[in-house]
């Protein structure tokens, strides 16, 4: 397949420290579709953000190397934007100019040629701003929003100059449950809307079900790809998908395998020589 | 006395909420979330009559003993003498002059300090070359006392303006680069990295994300180091001054004026107090974005 979006091949990246080396990632070989939804899971330790920073070209990688449509990516660019779980926001910025700070830049000013290109980007901004239900917080500084709503605010960000990829690196790790599900359908709707290529990280299973198109199931010591699961989801999808048999045996599947591979199961002996200790 | 009457309280009050029924009673609700809480907030009310309560107790306590004459006025004038005092150099001993020199010395070191320490700070916290370059013998300078600069400082530059000026500077840059640059290098490594993915460019990230996320760190450095240039005003002006706050101390020293000596010593306080609101003020109008 010569037209996948993002051609992963023979990545792997070693850590130096002042007294070891550590494997952060083996030898990771994958190609992700245009406008496919991939999510990363695994346990901690596995490389899952490593691997995401890589694409992102926040980080080298210290063998093999990633083709972003056909050449190999050289550093972070516009079209590779990413969302982080946290503290990313401008704080000295209000809601809205945190949505319009990539106008600022060059890369981006260079592009604009014209004022009805100006004029697009404001409505741009504006559309981003009423779909991620933010119009009355336009003038708030991010201090002022709650948690979810400052995530909002990162995505539209993130989204403004219309990048081809997202990267998303446990964007609702410290949003609490409701608010989530909030955010994992208007994620869905902007990957159909914007025909996006999204790279989506979390430690999460069911999130990374109810997201993706592909799981890609990542293991520890060294960091590699360990298995890929199909989702048997439909395209459209909703929040009672995740009681159907097909959601929780996929669930099932890879909570033992990411246990398995994560050598730290609970030793139930010393568990019981700890409480009759204790005890 | 508050704590002897508060502790009972506070663990009754707490044996209370075990067996509690969903009325208890209010008044105890507030009393155990006042005064002694670890962080507990206070009113304005009570803020304030501590803060004039505070200031003011070593006043009583000094007018105190010299009222009662525990102590030699020769030694510790009384403060109704030191005000008398302040008023006489005032009117007669150009009181205004000496607070202008003073002023105008303290502000040429601080600001030719902050100067150079700003972008030589952003430098050190931005680019890891820099730091390892830079940030050891800073370090090392910074421990040799600016006090002992003072003959050096005297055979270079002489005994004029200059020379007063640059003790200050001495005693406040390599503290204040050091602060700079820890300050840079506590902006958010992912606010840095968001404008990276969005395309910014290496100038870009300085001046769209790391100075103004660095700001309000930047600004309650100087305040803090403004506070440190006025420390060294007094030694800078023992390098054969004829005017300013400190020659007056010293001087008043060798006639046994130990009521002008309390005065500047107020007065060099008093300015420093004034800048420091100063500071808070600008901090609070320049970044209203940090209020919740």
């Amino acid at each position: 397949m010569s037209d996948a979006k993002i051609r992963i091949r023979g990545v792997g990246k070693t850590f130096v420290n002042e007294q070891r080396e550590v494997q952060a990632l083996q030898s990771i070989d994958l190609d992700i579709q245009p406008n496919e939804f991939v999510t990363f899971v695994g346990a901690s330790g596995c490389g899952k953000s490593t691997l995401l920073r890589i694409v992102a070209g926040l980080e080298s990688p210290s063998r093999g190397e990633i083709l972003l449509d056909g050449k190999p990516i050289d550093g972070p660019g516009v079209d590779r934007a990413m969302v982080f779980q946290h503290y990313s926001l401008y704080p000295w910025l209000t809601v809205m100019q945190n949505i319009k700070f990539c106008r600022q830049l060059k890369v981006i000013r260079d592009t604009v040629r014209n004022d009805s290109d100006v004029e697009t980007a404001a409505g741009r901004a504006d559309a981003l701003l009423n779909l991620m239900g933010l119009t009355r917080f336009a003038d708030a500084y991010p201090s002022q929003l709650s948690g979810g709503m400052q995530q909002r605010v990162a995505i539209a960000r993130a989204l403004m100059p219309k990048p081809a990829t997202l990267l998303m690196d446990e964007p609702f790790g410290a949003l609490d449950a409701q608010t989530r599900e909030v955010m994992h359908d208007l994620i869905r709707h902007v990957h159909r809307l914007e025909k996006s290529t999204i790279l989506f990280v979390t430690h999460d299973v069911e999130e990374a079900i109810y997201l993706g198109s592909r799981i890609v199931l990542m293991a520890p010591r060294p960091g590699r790809i360990d298995s890929i699961y199909e989702v048997p989801l439909p395209a459209q999808r909703h929040q009672d998908m995740k009681l159907s048999p097909e959601f929780t045996e996929l669930k099932r599947e890879i909570l033992a395998r990411i246990r398995e591979t994560s050598g730290m199961q609970t030793d139930l002996e010393q568990l019981a020589k700890l409480s009759a200790v204790t005890g | 006395m508050t704590e002897q009457i508060n502790i009972p309280s506070a663990s009754t009050s707490a044996q209370q909420r075990h067996t509690a029924t969903p009325a208890a009673p209010a008044e105890q609700v507030v009393r155990k979330s006042s005064f002694w809480r670890i962080r507990g907030e206070i009113s304005r009310r009570s803020a304030w009559l501590l803060t004039v309560a505070g200031l003011s107790l070593p006043f009583v306590v000094w007018w105190l003993w010299t009222a009662l004459g525990l102590a030699d006025p020769m030694f510790m004038p009384s403060p109704g003498a030191v005000l008398e005092r302040i008023g006489r150099w005032w009117t007669s001993e150009g009181l205004v002059t000496d607070i202008g020199i003073s002023v105008w010395r303290v502000m040429a070191g601080f600001g030719a300090s902050a100067l150079l320490a700003l972008p030589l700070g952003l430098y050190i916290g931005t680019y890891r070359p820099v730091q390892a370059f830079l940030e050891p013998l800073i370090d090392f300078i910074r421990y040799m006392p600016a006090v002992a600069f003072i003959p050096l400082v005297m055979l270079w530059v002489g005994i004029d303006e200059g020379s007063k000026v640059l003790i200050i500077f001495i005693g406040t840059f390599f503290q204040m680069v050091l602060m700079v640059a820890e300050d840079v290098r506590r902006v958010p490594m992912a606010q840095i990295e968001a404008a990276q993915t969005m395309g910014a460019n290496r100038g870009e990230i300085v001046k769209l994300v790391i100075l103004p996320s660095a700001k309000p760190a930047l600004l309650d450095t100087l305040r803090i180091t403004c506070g440190w240039a006025w420390t060294y005003l007094v030694v800078a002006e023992l390098v054969a001054a004829n005017s300013g706050l400190g020659y007056a101390i010293l001087k008043a020293q060798r006639y046994m004026h130990t009521d002008k000596i309390f005065a500047g010593i107020l007065l060099i306080g008093l300015i420093g107090l004034l800048t420091d609101q100063a500071f808070r003020w600008l901090h609070r109008r320049a970044f209203p974005w940090m209020r919740k």
